[in-house]
């Protein structure tokens, strides 16, 4: 963000240590401060139970990591609590009021903005265009106020503006101009977050973001994920590769057959038995290394599942 | 006939009152399907909707025509909403399938017997209904050159109707450059995307419908007014599948293809069905490849042929950009 403080101080992040060193490493664990409160939330495909959570907290203004194995139902529980897939139970709130069955855009407009998995970029939109969608509230965005641009032009400045901030930041200023359907599958995940970011979410909710990102990329997007923490922004993202949880995450929560199984902090969670056998199964041979190596190398190997 | 009166009589329906009929069809399409993404496959039946306002509140209840005409926009706008509550929230297919088939109703219920008092059966309603309006045609005579030749009646129509579609071009051109365009683009892109960045996707979809719609219906008024009658059989599926030829040989998404379209369709139309009878009765093709009444076939023939191999070199359309084509193949 262009208005974060420049030191990299990271008040926030040691605050938000702090907050959840109290919380106790158990699913379902509530936080001191939740801005997402989840209960009995149940969706299933035919007879297959994809999520199944019964209690999950967010700790505000935190980077909170949901992993699993493939299938685990990360990405439907996405889906459930973004109003993009009709739950069969369950009840959630995000800053205290109640969001279940409300539709997907009102959910945007409370502040939860989501990206999706397999990347949505707006093809035949220029990279440009599709930052200035995210932008919320525009004037020009009513049929009838449309038809005068005096009402909307010097807004749409302002968002042109920020957009191009934006896009800087996210290393695509040299292809704003281009048509966002002729980006490469790492480019378009960065403009569908540099797009979530022009929403000015409460809680950025990022599926996968780092897949088929460069390795050169990734380090100083996982930099300005956390320059997004200390705006007070709640980042909520799932994710298969460990380095990255390991490194920007305050809170992990494991999901596997649509259950949380454990919660924790990064390091902890990944040293727990239990997580193990749901990413290797029952019946490993593998070394556990106290930095969880092996966990690293397994998980990335069971990653591809982007761009069908 | 000489070739110079066939080159005469194809320039005048290129910019006839029919070219005029479905350029304002294709505007609605453009603005339905081509920026929004929406299958609307009923729009004769907006048309008819139009018609019929004109025709029967005029003619049979003499009310004056301004009159007519709101109703014949509002009668637009209740279609459009019968159409989009049930279908926008579902898959783009789902519109397709109840709007052809809406229009259908329409039609039928129009040349219904039962309702022969109301809509004049499959003989529609005919009548100098429009002739208030004809009376402020301020224009001395028509125009009768080597180039065109219109009719007084008809040179007031199609001055009016060409500023109709100035109009719409111009309100088509200020909303597509707007951010309501942009959600509108992208709506056809991808709904889900739109929807994440909070914008509600079924209120645009149904603006763009009603939209549309009122435009398609435009294009029934001047078709009552033109004709001074209105014909149910008019409206049939074949009104809408020529304007969709139409949008498509103009470029969809660009704010003066169904301009270019409707022009470019009628001329050719025209230009091949009286070069080919010309032909004909000069005797340069002889009557046992071709008799003067087989003409009217051929000439859709060829055109479709012209279609045909338009789709295959130039597939965007006349004013569409290839590279936006390409990125469909990613
Ligand atoms: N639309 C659907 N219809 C039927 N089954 C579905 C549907 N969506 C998801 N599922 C099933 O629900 C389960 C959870 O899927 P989900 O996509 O949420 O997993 P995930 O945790 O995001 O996995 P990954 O890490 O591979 O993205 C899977 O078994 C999947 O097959
Ligand atoms: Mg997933």
């Amino acid at each position: 963000m262009s208005d974060s403080p420049a030191a990299p101080s990271r008040t926030k992040a040691s605050s938000i240590k702090a907050a959840l060193a109290s919380v106790s490493p158990v699913p379902g664990a509530p936080k001191p401060d939740a801005i997402f409160v989840g209960d009995s939330i149940t969706r299933s495909f035919g007879g297959l139970a994809a999520v199944d959570v019964s209690h999950l907290e967010v700790q505000r203004g935190s980077i909170t990591a949901l992993i699993g194995p493939n299938g685990a139902g990360k990405t439907t529980f996405f889906n459930v609590i973004t109003g993009f897939d009709p739950p069969n139970t369950g009840t959630w709130s995000f800053e205290g009021s109640s969001l279940a069955g409300t539709p997907a855009y009102k959910v945007a407009r409370e502040g939860m903005i989501r990206t999706f998995q397999l990347t949505k970029v707006l093809n035949k939109l220029s990279v440009l265009e599709n930052m200035r969608l995210g932008a919320q509230g525009q004037t020009g965005e009513g049929l009838f106020r449309a038809l005068i641009p005096a009402l909307w032009r010097k807004q749409e400045e302002e968002i042109t503006e920020r957009a191009l901030g934006m896009l800087e930041q996210f290393n695509l200023i040299h292809v704003k101009d281009d048509f966002a359907g002729s980006l490469s599958g790492g480019q378009r995940k960065l403009l569908e977050m540099a797009r979530a970011m022009m929403s000015n979410p409460s809680m950025l909710m990022l599926d996968e973001p780092m897949a088929g990102v460069n390795p050169a990329l990734t380090q100083s997007l996982l930099e300005h994920i956390k320059e997004l923490r200390e705006t007070g922004i709640t980042i909520f993202f799932v994710e298969h590769d460990m380095d990255m949880v390991r490194d920007i995450s305050d809170w992990v929560i494991v999901m596997a057959q649509g259950s949380i199984i454990a919660e924790g902090p990064p390091a902890d969670v990944m040293r727990n038995p239990a997580v193990i056998d749901a990413y290797l199964g029952a019946h490993h041979d593998v070394a556990l290394t106290e930095s969880g190596e092996s966990l690293t190398d397994t998980s990335v190997s069971l990653t591809k599942s982007e761009e069908s | 006939m000489d070739w110079l009166t066939v080159f005469q009589n194809s320039l005048t329906q290129m910019i006839g009152v029919q070219a005029i009929i479905y350029c304002l069809a294709a505007l609605g399409l453009n603005i339905q399907f081509g920026y929004t993404g929406l299958l609307n496959f009923g729009q004769a039946g907006f048309a008819a909707i139009g018609a019929y306002a004109i025709a029967v509140t005029v003619a049979t209840l003499g009310w004056p025509l301004w009159l007519a005409l709101f109703f014949g926009i509002l009668g637009a706008i209740i279609f459009a909403l019968l159409l989009g509550i049930p279908t926008l929230r579902l898959r783009a297919d789902y519109l397709a399938i109840v709007t052809i088939a809406a229009a259908e109703i329409i039609r039928q219920v129009a040349r219904s017997v039962s309702l022969n008092d109301y809509f004049g059966g499959s003989d529609g309603i005919s009548g100098k209904y429009a002739a208030d309006w004809y009376a402020l045609n301020p224009l001395p005579v028509g125009i009768d050159t080597a180039l065109i030749r219109f009719s007084r009646n008809d040179l007031w129509v199609v001055i009016n109707g060409w500023t109709l579609v100035a109009v719409i071009v111009l309100i088509t051109w200020l909303l597509v450059r707007s951010p309501w365009g942009r959600v509108l683009k992208s709506i056809r892109e991808d709904e889900d995307a739109v929807r994440s960045l909070g914008k509600n996707v079924y209120l645009y979809k149904m603006q763009a419908l009603t939209l549309g719609g009122v435009i398609g219906a435009f294009a029934g008024v001047i078709f009552a007014v033109a004709a001074q009658s209105v014909q149910p059989d008019n409206y049939a599926t074949t009104l809408t599948f020529f304007a969709y030829a139409v949008l498509i040989l103009g470029g969809a998404a660009r704010v003066f293809g169904p301009v270019v379209g409707s022009m470019i369709f009628w001329f050719l139309l025209v230009f091949v069905g009286q070069a080919l009878n010309n032909a004909v009765k000069a005797g340069y093709i002889s009557s046992s490849i071709l008799r003067p009444d087989q003409v009217g076939q051929i000439q859709f023939m060829l055109v479709g042929l012209g279609l045909m191999a338009l789709m295959i070199f130039r597939p965007q359309g006349i004013f569409g950009d290839k590279k936006e084509l390409a990125l469909d193949e990613r």
